[in-house]
């Protein structure tokens, strides 16, 4: 059974939709489906033809007849083109050593390979770099919320932080600090200051701002109504945060939070890739670009994706139970 | 004397130019009068309102709340106020709702639960204090609302169109319990509408405004005995009163 959306919504006259919810099951779950299959049969054609001209070429060493049998003139075909004169070849694509492309079932053959049989303290388990790049990431983002948060009380209750702070703020990220993390990392560097640390401040530098800008809207989504019922109770400013905008502002942190999680995973990676990092996701993306040996790189590539959709959903779960024993959910 | 407003004027600067709320005000609101204030929009009646409540500056005149400023009678939380919406907080029950102001103004956690109760039973919501404002219905949560604007004992209530999203037969019930409630409370209310029957219906004076500058064009005390049941809006008496008051607004109209 799927819970009618907003039903509780229409006696009040609160703009936001406060019974926004996607708890339902089977809507949200076959429409999600249908999309990772549509993409998983896209990259199941893609495997063919781009990995045909490398499988042509081994299949000929092998002792294969290929055609046509001159690998230069192979290159004058493209991917389609030579699968579509070698059709013998095509399962060879979908199991070859050193793909352009991995297959499926490669990428997964290796996750399941590094993640659950190497012992979690070894270099070439998944697990040991997702916790590399998972611990600052979580660092970073709880900095980079506690930052948000503070700077969003800051400008809403002060109207000079407004008019500065907030301009940086929106100018901070017109900074490419994807292009600037390298720098910032070998800078921390050579005056000592290394590992966790900096790799948690890109990772809070791109996720203050989604809490800020969040927070900011959420403190001031009180309507004038209820900032006149307050004041005609002659309530402080502090009783008025804590009484109305920051149980009004909840719903909004939430959202911010799930921006941020994300944003900060992405900073470390970022963090991780350019400088030498022997361990985490971005190291192993790298090391695996560098050494030939893309199903490593596939693979931290996933690992990367299904943690961060982890946290995303940690964040949703924990908004749904928050937000339902506040009462701001239907049932 | 509750309220003592003299030649009070209030004029928001907007950018097409000044707008003439108020001009020229003068009225008195009596210990447990029943005050309705009716006109077009734009006549002032909402603006004078939130004048008494100290939510809008006068740009010219006197007015006394309680023999003091507005603002001093804001800060001895001496009105509650019922907005246009409940506007009810989502995340609170009706009771956490009631309680709001209590626990803003500092009563006495140990009289919370006994003052919830019986603004309660003065609105008839007892038995929805752990309900949550979505599950009630918008009369109903209106009239939460009222019990929230009486749970800290103000002498005087400042209504503001309560029930003017509600339907009529929603409206005629709670117009009769708003009565009961008057007389029960003995609290002096003002109170806002554009209905010309629910202003005769319960008031005791009703002041007809009237826009371009906003003033008031009539005064009317009420002839209708102080027990009213909603039958009485049938008798003669009441729809005279009706008939002077409608002249009363196309008075305004007409030299406006």
């Amino acid at each position: 059974m799927c819970p009618r959306k907003g039903a509780a919504s229409s006696g009040g006259r609160i703009e936001f939709n406060w019974h926004n919810e996607d708890g339902c099951i089977v809507k949200s779950v076959l429409p999600v489906l249908t999309v990772v299959l549509a993409i998983l049969g896209i990259w199941l054609l893609a495997v063919i033809p781009m990995n045909m001209h490398l499988v042509a070429d081994q299949a000929q060493r092998d002792g294969v007849i290929v055609v046509p049998d001159e690998p230069a003139a192979r290159q004058a075909f493209s991917g389609v083109g030579l699968t579509w004169h070698n059709p013998d070849l095509v399962p060879l694509a979908y199991n070859f050593v050193r793909p352009r492309l991995p297959s499926p079932q490669q990428v997964a053959g290796e996750m399941y390979e590094t993640i659950f049989t190497k012992s979690i303290t070894s270099k070439r388990s998944l697990v040991y770099h997702g916790w590399v790049t998972l611990a600052p990431t979580l660092l970073g983002f709880l900095i980079g919320t506690g930052l948000g948060v503070l700077l969003a009380v800051g400008i809403v209750y002060s109207r000079v932080m407004d008019r500065s702070v907030m301009p940086w703020a929106i100018v901070s990220q017109t900074i490419p600090i994807l292009a600037l993390a390298p720098m910032v990392i070998v800078v921390l560097g050579s005056v000592g200051i290394q590992g966790l640390f900096p790799k948690s401040l890109i990772a809070a530098y791109l996720s203050f701002f989604p809490v800020v800008v969040g927070m900011v809207k959420g403190l001031r989504s009180p309507s004038q109504m209820q900032l006149d019922l307050l004041r005609t109770y002659h309530a402080s400013n502090t009783q008025g945060f804590w009484a109305l905008r920051l149980p009004a502002s909840l719903p909004y942190f939430f959202t911010s939070l799930k921006v941020g999680i994300s944003a900060s995973l992405v900073g470390t990676i970022v963090a991780e890739l350019p400088t030498g990092a022997r361990a985490g996701f971005g190291a192993r993306m790298l090391v695996g670009d560098q050494y030939g040996q893309p199903l490593v790189s596939w693979a931290a590539l996933f690992a990367a994706a299904l943690t961060a959709a982890a946290l995303v959903g940690l964040f949703n779960a924990i908004e749904r139970i928050t937000l339902r024993r506040m009462g701001m959910a239907a049932v | 004397m509750v309220i003592k407003a003299k030649n009070l004027d209030l004029t928001f600067q907007t950018n097409d130019g000044p707008v003439h709320a108020l001009k020229g005000v003068d009225l008195e609101i009596n210990q447990g009068d029943f005050v309705s204030f009716i006109g077009p929009s734009g006549c002032g009646k909402t603006t004078f309102l939130r004048v008494m409540a100290d939510l809008e500056q006068p740009t010219g005149g006197e007015i006394t709340v309680n023999g003091v400023s507005p603002e001093e009678a804001r800060r001895a939380r001496a009105y509650g106020y019922v907005f246009q919406a409940a506007g009810l907080y989502q995340w609170r029950t009706i009771g956490g709702n009631i309680r709001l102001p209590l626990e803003i103004m500092g009563v006495p956690k140990a009289e919370h639960a006994e003052r919830v109760a019986k603004v309660l039973e003065l609105v008839e919501l007892s038995g929805f204090e752990r309900k949550f404002p979505w599950q009630l219905s918008g009369g109903m949560q209106q009239r939460a609302s009222i019990a929230r604007a009486l749970s800290f004992d103000a002498d005087l209530l400042l209504m503001d169109e309560p029930f003017g999203a509600l339907d009529e037969i929603i409206r005629d019930t709670l117009n009769e319990q708003l009565l009961k409630l008057w007389a029960r409370t003995e609290k002096t209310i003002a109170f806002v509408t554009h209905s010309i029957p629910e202003a005769v219906y319960l008031s005791t004076k009703i002041v007809v405004m009237s826009p371009r500058p906003g003033r008031i064009t009539d005064v009317i005390e009420s002839t209708l005995p102080k027990e009213r049941p909603l039958e009485i809006r049938e008798t003669p008496e009441f729809l005279a009163i009706a008939h002077r008051v409608r002249e009363g607004l196309r008075a305004g109209h007409a030299d406006g």
